[in-house]
Formats: structure tokens, C-alpha cells, sequence
């Protein structure tokens, strides 16, 4: 059964891949559609004053946040699921919270307290006569801190999916065979998770470079502000489609690179993992370990909860009302039903790849997880307007059956709508760790099962589901914290009267009234903590 | 073959249940009752509401909102065409309006009464989109470190003496778009780019990303002047009335202080644009327009009504009698300009 496909079988199963990914790939062919005509015009005027420096400013983001997320995800994945330290077992759960931070958030919390007026630098100068040694946060250096801060939790999911399932093994069967101990983490450990943090700073490099709202608070002036620029500044949506398009010809070089440098390599998993135990580290190090997990855990999230939590107090007597009910459950009902899904698309495409990986078959997969690199609002419009043409199609066609009694369709403003538009931009989130952990899957195990009888849909039913489940649930609690958190396509997509958290934190903030947005903000946190927590229970079963 | 019809028999049960419920839900949010007015806004929702309850309970008009960022609500109201659901487009700045009217989804509109109420410089020429209120867009300054005869117009802060004392916001604000606009038609853009470029050649730190930030900034001593819309002003000295800034009404010895709007037009498709307009008509009567201007400190676009008593404490200025639609044709100019002159 694992022998080629028929020709039948493998052209279902292109079928099958284009029908799941095509309400991710065609907003995408929409913005790449522009580069048909190109406009010269605002191009010229952008090469020459604006997309050199923004570019060596995108570049320089990008590589930073990788590299300090990358290594904090997977240093804090490491000690956590590997090592015992004091407060590990919180810790462990603990850091995962910042996931449901929005990155913005954090950037105006950021700047908020440290920047020139806010209260650190307000106190030196009254206690010192100067703040002037303190480093600018409005900088480099601070959009880039800012934005690992918000984003390591990809990694660090990861990652830790990766060591609890296999890391302790791998070690100790390296040492059998003469390794120290760090060659055995350089040279076994990490390199055999490597699907994992690769695939945790692909989501990070994806959100970097789709970030709008940090960088607009910083004034970081990257490829995403440069289109918002020829869009809202200059009035041509065309131009910034077109920068979209070429944005993701870069992504998709890159997302190339990648598979071809992991090509050929297999990864297989222990599933047997129920005896393994933490190390526990030396007196010294193991408060060393809990001062380093700790801090990034206040940094990232328990000091910028407790800003918005006393700006949520001082404004909720005048904000909180029953409306605030109808904006959880709808962005409860929105991020639940995207969860499922999109995880459910992922596990078939994901299967399908491994089953029949033509080159059709997995460019096309690919194509369908790029959204997520796109800015937010140009991908929320490269989306309604299928939608629309849609709409306005099958309009079309119930006025010529029904004459003036049509009831009137409005498909870019319903559920099903928003619930499409998520695929396009998410699909990357849910697809990327449910592939990886499909990657150790062996398929010894797919044909020892074939062997008993097990096959097609029995066989992902009863062997690969549950050796799929932390995978599962750590794809499907991202994509639940990510349309928590999401705005442009909620905004423009949402069915009348359906605000959510997002939508009402963006109607604070479009108004300039940061403060009042604490209170729906702390609440897309606190309603982020239930799968959060979920997500560490699930794993540490699985440990 | 195996292993290519898996959606469904993987995931028997409980997950079908779940998609089927949310799919008949979704066919249930259905589109909005015919008789309901529907409004796309860029305007704040806090903003909007109270005016719009109001109206709903003195007519017994329904109205359905929804809010976005302007840019793509009109890429939305364009896309849709006549199918559109809308019959309101509300949205601050002039020169977004501008746009839309351009894209042709606004339409126009004869009415004696907007005619009357709302003064030419603040509507369209073709009476597609009608100011609703106003902000000016001025200087702030440090009560502490500044004399107000030390100022004078926007081209005023590109002195030397203010070097190292200047805060902005970012060029990506579309109130500096249209400011900068609004220099050009006045000016050229030659004068205009000298005057920007000497502004930046002022800035006491990098610009700001919104006006309240760089408020702040003048009160902790970073920058002694600035520029911003009179109501972030206003809601600054609401919390603090004590607080050491002050307003200072640019040119006045020249063509005038540069003001903007938040207004609306009726939308091209609208199947209620009777209602759409009678609601607009009712917006520019006195009434509404203190109340409308009120929300938040802005000054009624009607000059028959009051403006609050907070903002009338802030004196009488002369507003620039330019039509703001020319901050709408010359955005594009303004942003290049800005890009060449360094104005991040």
C-alpha cells in the first residue's frame, strides 16, 4: 500500500489538495495577480526613497528576532523538558502565556514604561538629575527585544514537543557511544529536532515580517509599513500588492532553502518515552536556570499583564458591561471553530504529503501556508475579494432564477466567510507542527499496520491520531491564540453585530485610547490561559 | 486508493458534529433586516454609537454598524458594487474621502439642507462626501519652557532657535499627510519640502506614533513644541486640567490654521440612500452637531452650533478656508515629499 500511487489514486489525491488549499492559495493569487501590471509610477518613487532602507531594516528585524527568539524557544524548551530545576513545573506552562500577548500590545506596554516619559526613566531623572544613559527602547535593539519577547513561544512549543519526545533517549544513547555529554546535545539532541525549531522559526520569520502594529508603534520602518505606505499614504492598493507579491517570492525562496537543505533526512520517534526523567542540574546552575526562565517569563508576560491589568481596573467601572459576554463568546465561537479546522486541514494535507509527495502535491501545500507572512490587512483583502466575486456570482444567479424575490446573499460577511479567510492566513500555524511530528511517524509502523489489516482511514484513526496527539493539540492551541489575537480579516470579514476581543480592542486603539484597550486585551489573555494550560496538561501526559 | 478520502472517516463523531453546527450557524447570521440602515465606518465605534442611538430613538430608524481601518472598507464598498449592503460610508480625513469619492462608491447628493448647514470648504465640490466635524491641526507647546510669541506658523518651527526642541509624529499619520498636503497648496512644493526638511532637521528624538506619546514627550522635558490634532490635546487636558501645555493657533498672520474633518457620504449602491441621506441631514443640524462634535472635543462642522466648553475656552482661531478635498489630490505629492525629505 505504500508502493507508488495509481493514477487514479494520485489524481484524488491533487484533487483533494487543491479543494483544502484553495481558500488559502486563491487570496494569494489575487495579490500575486498584480504583478501582471505593474505600476511603475509609485515603484520608481518606492526603489529610490523608500524600499532601501526598509529592506536592510526588514533583514536586520528578521534575523534578530530569529536568532534571540530561536534561542530563547529552544534554550527554555531544553531546560524545561530535560532538566529539574526550582520552579520548573510551572515554568514549563508558564512560559507559553506571552502566546497570548499581541505582539502590539506588548510594544506599547514596552514603550509606555520605558520610553523617555514613562515612569522608569521619569523616576532616574528625579532621583539622579539624568535618564540620559538609559538605551533608547525606540531603537533597533528594542523592536527587535520586543518582538522575541512576543514571539519565542513558537519555538519553544516546538521544541519542547520535540525534546519531551524523544530528547532524553537520544542523549543517553549518544553517551553510550562515547559523547560528552554537550557533543551529545550538539551533535544528537538538536540536530534531530531540528523539524521542530526549524519549523518554530519559520512561524517566527512568518510573523515578523507580517507584523504591522509593533513596528508601527516602534516607527520601525520595515517592508510591511512600506506597503501600508503605498496603500493608505499614496492610494494604490496595486502597489501594495504588488510589494505583498514580492514579499512572498522571498518567503517562498526561503521556505525552498530549507526543505532542500532537510531533504532526504528521515526522522523516526520513540513513542516509549514514559520512563524518561529530567536531569537535575548542579546547586549552582539549577538557580541560574530558574533566574533565566523566570525573568523572560516576567518580561514577557507578567509585567505587561499587570500594566494592562491596572489600566483594565481604572477603566473598567466605565467599559465593563454585558456587551463584554457576547465579545468572548464570539471570539471563543470564532477560535474554536478555526481551530478545528484548520488542524483538520493540516492533518490531511500533512498525510497527503507523505502519501503521495509529488511535486504538485507539495507546492501546492506550500503555496497554501504563506499567508501567513502577509501583512494582515492586505491579506484580509486579497481574501474578501473572492469572497465577493463569489457572492456577487450566485447573486447573479438567484436573481435570474427568482426574479425579484431572491433573498439577498452577503457570503463575505458571514461565518463561513470569516472561518475561510482564517484558512488563508493560519493554515501555515496549524500545518507546521502537525507535519513535523507526522515526519517521526515511521513507516515501519504504517506497514506493520497495513500488515495487521489497518489501512486508509483506520490507519490515521487508530495509530496515527494518537501518536499524532501532542502535535495535534500544540497546532490546534496556536491557531486558537492566533485568531484569539487577530484583527483584519475579524474586522472586514465579521457577519454584523459579531465583535469580538480583537475587534473591540481595535475600536480603543484605532481612536488612540490605549489604555481602555487593556480590558479586552486582558481578557483575549485570560480566555488564551484555558488552552495554554491545556496544551502543558496534554504534554506532560504525554511525558 | 487508500489514504486519499481520509476527511472524513478519520474524524468520525464528535468533529462532524462540531463542523455541521457551525455550518448551520453560519447559515444563520444572516444579512441585516431590509429596513435597517447600514453604516461602514472608519470612525471610531465609541464615537459613532451614542449619535447614532440617539437618532434610532427619535426616528425609530435601525441602524447596523461596521467598523474597520477606512482602506479597506472602500476596497470592500468597491468590490461589492451593487450588491453592497451599504447605504453609509463615515470616516476621518478629508483625503480618504477624497479617495473614495475618486473610486466612484460615493455618490451625490442635491440637498438644500446639507448645503446650508455644512460651509463649502468643508464638502466635496460635487457633493459626494460632507464634513461632519473638525479638528484643527496645530501647535502644542511647553507652558513651562515657551512663550507663545515665539510662535507663529508651521514654517516657524524650521527656525534654528528650535533645534533639538521639536517633537512629531510619523509621516505615516494621515493628519501630517494632509497637513503636509495642505502646506503644498498653499506653498508649492519647493517651499513645502524646505519646510519639512527643516523640521526634521529639529527633532529633539525620533518621531512619535501617535500625538499623545509625543504630548508626553513635551511635558517630560524631551522636546519644548509640536504638532497635533486639537482633541488629543483635549482629552490630555481633560484628565489634567493642570497640565503644562498649551494650544497655539498656527498662522494666523497668514492664510490660517490647517483643519480637517471626519465626515460621510452617502454610497454609490446604497439601496436606502433615501434614509442614508435624511440621517445625514440630520447629522448636520445644530443639535446633532454639538452632540456629534462633542464626543470628542471636536468643533461642530455646522457653524450654527456649539462646540463644547472645554474647546470654546480654547479661543477663536482662523481656520485655513483652503478646501479640504485638495488635501485628498495632493496626499500622494505629500507622502513622496516626505520620503525625499527624510521624514520617517
Amino acid at each position: 500500500m505504500v508502493s507508488p500511487m495509481s493514477g487514479v489514486g494520485a489524481w484524488r489525491g491533487s484533487t483533494l489538495a487543491v479543494v483544502l488549499c484553495l481558500p488559502a492559495v486563491l487570496p494569494l493569487l489575487v495579490i500575486a495577480s498584480a504583478l501582471i501590471s505593474p505600476e511603475t509610477e509609485v515603484w520608481a518613487h518606492l526603489a529610490q526613497y523608500v524600499l532601501p532602507d526598509v529592506t536592510i531594516n526588514t533583514v536586520k528585524l528578521v534575523i534578530g528576532v530569529a536568532l534571540i527568539a530561536g534561542t530563547l524557544g529552544t534554550s527554555l524548551a531544553w531546560l524545561t523538558s530535560m532538566c529539574e530545576f526550582p520552579g520548573r513545573r510551572w515554568l514549563e506552562w508558564a512560559l507559553l502565556l506571552p502566546l497570548a500577548i499581541p505582539a502590539y500590545v506588548l510594544a506599547f506596554v514596552a514603550i509606555g514604561f520605558l520610553d523617555y516619559a514613562g515612569p522608569l526613566q521619569t523616576a532616574l531623572r528625579s532621583l539622579t538629575g539624568s535618564s540620559a544613559w538609559v538605551p533608547p527602547i525606540r531603537s533597533t535593539g528594542g523592536v527587535i527585544a520586543v518582538l522575541s519577547l512576543a514571539f519565542y513561544p513558537y519555538a519553544y512549543l516546538m521544541a519542547r514537543n520535540a525534546f519531551l519526545t524523544q530528547g532524553k533517549r537520544a542523549l543517553e544513547v549518544a553517551q553510550t557511544f562515547g559523547y560528552s555529554r554537550s557533543a551529545a546535545v550538539w551533535r544528537v539532541a538538536l540536530p534531530m529536532a531540528r523539524p521542530w525549531i526549524a519549523g518554530g522559526i519559520a512561524l517566527i520569520c512568518m510573523e515578523t515580517l507580517a507584523d504591522f502594529g509593533a513596528v508601527s508603534i516602534f516607527n520601525y520602518n520595515t517592508f510591511t509599513t512600506a506597503i501600508y505606505r503605498a496603500w493608505f499614504g499614496m492610494f494604490s492598493v496595486h502597489a501594495a500588492l504588488e510589494l505583498s507579491a514580492v514579499l512572498l517570492v522571498f518567503i517562498l525562496i526561503a521556505l525552498f532553502v530549507d526543505r532542500r537543505s532537510r531533504a532526504g533526512v528521515r526522522y523516526t520517534s520513540a513513542r516509549d518515552v514514559s520512563y524518561q526523567t529530567r536531569e537535575p542540574l548542579g546547586a549552582r546552575t539549577r538557580w541560574l536556570a530558574s533566574i533565566y526562565a523566570g525573568s523572560i517569563f516576567m518580561l514577557a508576560f507578567l509585567l505587561p499583564l499587570l500594566q494592562l491589568v491596572w489600566w483594565a481596573i481604572m477603566r473598567a467601572s466605565r467599559d465593563l458591561d454585558a456587551r463584554y459576554w457576547m465579545f468572548t463568546a464570539h471570539s471563543l465561537v470564532l477560535a474554536t471553530s478555526a481551530a478545528l479546522i484548520i488542524v483538520a486541514a493540516s492533518l490531511v494535507l500533512a498525510y497527503l504529503l507523505r502519501r503521495q509527495p509529488s511535486l504538485f502535491n507539495s507546492t501546492i501545500v506550500r503555496l497554501a501556508t504563506l499567508g501567513y507572512a502577509v501583512p494582515g490587512t492586505v491579506l484580509a483583502v486579497g481574501t474578501i475579494l473572492p469572497l465577493i466575486l463569489l457572492n456577487n456570482a450566485l447573486q447573479g444567479l438567484l436573481n435570474d432564477l427568482l426574479g425579484t424575490s431572491a433573498p439577498t446573499l452577503l457570503l463575505q460577511s458571514t461565518l463561513l466567510g470569516v472561518l475561510l479567510a482564517y484558512m488563508a492566513r493560519f493554515l501555515a500555524v496549524g500545518f507546521h507542527p502537525v507535519e513535523s511530528g507526522l515526519q517521526r511517524v515511521t513507516r515501519s509502523l504504517d506497514e506493520a499496520a497495513i500488515g495487521l489489516g489497518v489501512g486508509g482511514a483506520r490507519l490515521v484513526g487508530s495509530v496515527h491520531v494518537p501518536l499524532l496527539r501532542s502535535s495535534l493539540i500544540t497546532a490546534a492551541i496556536m491557531v486558537f491564540v492566533d485568531v484569539m489575537k487577530e484583527m483584519p480579516i475579524t474586522l472586514i470579514t465579521r457577519p454584523f453585530g459579531w465583535d469580538t476581543l480583537a475587534v473591540r480592542v481595535f475600536n480603543m486603539t484605532s481612536n488612540g485610547e490605549w489604555e481602555r484597550a487593556a480590558l479586552p486585551a486582558v481578557l483575549i489573555v485570560a480566555v488564551g490561559l484555558v488552552p495554554a494550560a491545556m496544551l502543558s496538561r496534554g504534554n506532560s501526559n504525554v511525558a | 486508493m487508500k489514504g486519499t478520502h481520509l476527511s472524513i472517516h478519520a474524524f468520525p463523531g464528535r468533529l462532524s458534529t462540531v463542523l455541521i453546527a457551525a455550518f448551520v450557524s453560519l447559515l444563520a447570521a444572516c444579512a441585516p433586516a431590509p429596513s435597517e440602515l447600514v453604516v461602514y465606518s472608519a470612525r471610531n465605534e465609541e464615537l459613532v454609537k451614542g449619535i447614532f442611538d440617539r437618532y434610532t430613538q427619535e426616528t425609530g430608524q435601525k441602524i447596523q454598524l461596521i467598523t474597520d481601518d477606512a482602506a479597506p472598507l472602500i476596497q470592500r464598498l468597491a468590490a461589492e458594487g451593487k450588491n453592497s449592503p451599504a447605504d453609509l460610508l463615515i470616516t476621518v480625513d478629508a483625503g480618504v474621502l477624497w479617495h473614495a469619492a475618486q473610486l466612484g462608491v460615493l455618490r451625490p447628493i442635491e440637498s438644500a439642507t446639507l448645503d446650508a448647514n455644512i460651509p463649502e470648504h468643508l464638502r466635496d465640490p460635487q457633493n459626494r462626501w460632507f464634513g461632519l466635524t473638525v479638528r484643527a491641526r496645530t501647535i502644542v507647546y511647553s507652558t513651562d519652557r515657551v512663550k507663545p510669541e515665539d510662535l507663529d506658523s508651521y514654517e516657524s518651527l524650521t527656525d534654528p532657535k528650535w533645534r533639538g526642541k521639536l517633537c512629531l509624529r510619523t509621516s505615516k499619520s494621515v493628519y501630517n499627510q494632509s497637513l503636509v498636503a495642505m502646506l503644498i497648496a498653499q506653498h508649492g512644493e519647493e517651499t513645502t519640502e524646505k519646510i519639512v526638511r527643516g523640521w526634521v532637521a529639529n527633532l529633539a528624538a525620533p518621531v512619535f506614533a501617535n500625538d499623545t506619546s509625543l504630548m508626553q514627550a513635551i511635558v517630560a522635558g524631551q522636546c519644548d513644541v509640536g504638532i497635533v490634532n486639537t482633541y488629543y490635546f483635549g482629552r490630555l487636558q481633560r484628565d489634567d486640567p493642570k497640565i503644562p501645555l498649551r494650544l497655539f493657533w498656527a498662522d494666523q498672520r497668514g492664510s490660517g490654521t490647517h483643519v480637517n474633518i471626519s465626515g460621510a457620504g452617502v454610497t454609490t449602491n446604497a439601496p436606502r440612500a433615501e434614509q442614508a441621506q435624511k440621517f445625514l441631514e440630520w447629522l448636520s443640524q445644530p443639535g446633532a452637531q454639538s452632540m456629534f462634535a462633542g464626543m470628542d472635543l471636536e468643533f461642530p462642522a455646522s457653524p450654527a452650533a456649539q462646540p463644547a466648553e472645554q474647546v470654546a475656552a480654547w479661543g477663536e482661531f482662523k481656520p485655513s478656508p483652503l478646501n479640504v478635498a485638495r488635501a485628498g489630490e495632493l496626499q500622494p505629492a505629500a507622502v513622496r515629499l516626505m520620503d525625499r525629505a527624510g521624514y520617517l
